[in-house]
């Protein structure tokens, strides 16, 4: 009788598991979603991350964060990205929903392997961290003459 | 009752065909995390869509329903291909019912690095009052 309460909805069950069968099927070789460093779907802050033929940049997700007080440190390809998002609760007030994150966080993210640690930019919008990473010009396809 | 109150209103840029930072359907919008909560003059309502600027944000009152929209407004380079995505969408999109006690007219509402805050004031008339207890 209460089971339709406690138990999830078969049909969603479902997707959920198509879903992660299909992140399995597309996503699990790369280093990304099947790497070793990698956080379950769901952690904050999201990341998107793009690459040119001249950089790679990386877009973390952090809201309402205090962005002098982000760690953003390189070793060769490895970014660490650390910081906390303070989120003050009034105490005199009736929460029904709590689904923000508060608390600190990191990220490690290995960057292609052709990135210069010496050439990185960082800068905060709209809640959006975005950090670009130059390439080395050695790595860029080149056109090659021939004789 | 009345038609729709707009609080603020923007032609929604979502389906114009711009490279966009996901390279996903803007149909399909992004749920937004959102913190609820009550105090004794009205309900505050917080959302994280981190990428909006004021110029995306599309938050508007129809009858009863709260309708909070925003596109992300940070376009790449377009020569950028993703390598990796959690964010696949450019749109957050989610609705809310007001109760009947709720100012739907009256709403403020305030965006400051990517987080939304917007807050619905209660009917004086349902504020609480401390009732007094007569002594003889």
């Amino acid at each position: 009788m209460f089971s339709s309460v406690y138990s999830e909805n078969p049909l969603l069950a479902h997707f959920r598991r198509l879903e992660e069968e299909l992140d399995e099927i597309f996503g699990g070789a790369t280093p990304w979603t099947g790497g070793i460093r990698s956080l379950p779907p769901g952690t904050f802050p999201a990341i998107n991350v793009g690459a040119t033929e001249d950089n790679v940049t990386v877009y973390l997700f952090a809201p309402g964060i205090d962005a002098k007080k982000l760690e953003i440190s390189i070793q060769q390809n490895v970014l660490t990205v650390s910081g906390a998002r303070e989120l003050p609760r009034d105490d005199a007030a009736t929460y029904y929903r709590q689904e923000r994150f508060g608390g600190e966080f990191r990220r490690v993210l290995s960057l292609p392997d052709d990135v210069d640690p010496d050439r990185v930019e960082a800068s905060y919008r709209d809640g959006i961290v975005q950090i670009s990473v130059r390439r080395r010009e050695s790595a860029k396809p080149r056109q090659i003459a021939i004789r | 009752m009345t038609s729709a109150t707009k609080v603020t209103t923007q032609a929604a840029s979502a389906g114009d065909g711009k490279q966009s930072l996901t390279n996903a359907a803007p149909t399909t919008g992004i749920r937004p995390s959102v913190d609820i909560f009550e105090s004794a003059d009205g309900i505050t309502l917080q959302a994280d869509m981190p990428g909006v600027a004021k110029e995306g944000l599309n938050l508007r009152v129809d009858g009863a329903n709260l309708l909070v929209e925003g596109t992300i407004g940070i376009v790449p380079d377009q020569k950028m291909s993703a390598l990796y995505a959690d964010v696949r969408s450019t749109l957050y999109r989610r609705s809310f019912v007001l109760g009947n006690e709720l100012e739907a007219g009256n709403i403020g509402a305030d965006l400051k690095d990517g987080v939304l805050t917007v807050r619905i004031p209660k009917r004086p008339e349902h504020r609480p009052r401390k009732i007094e207890v007569r002594s003889s």
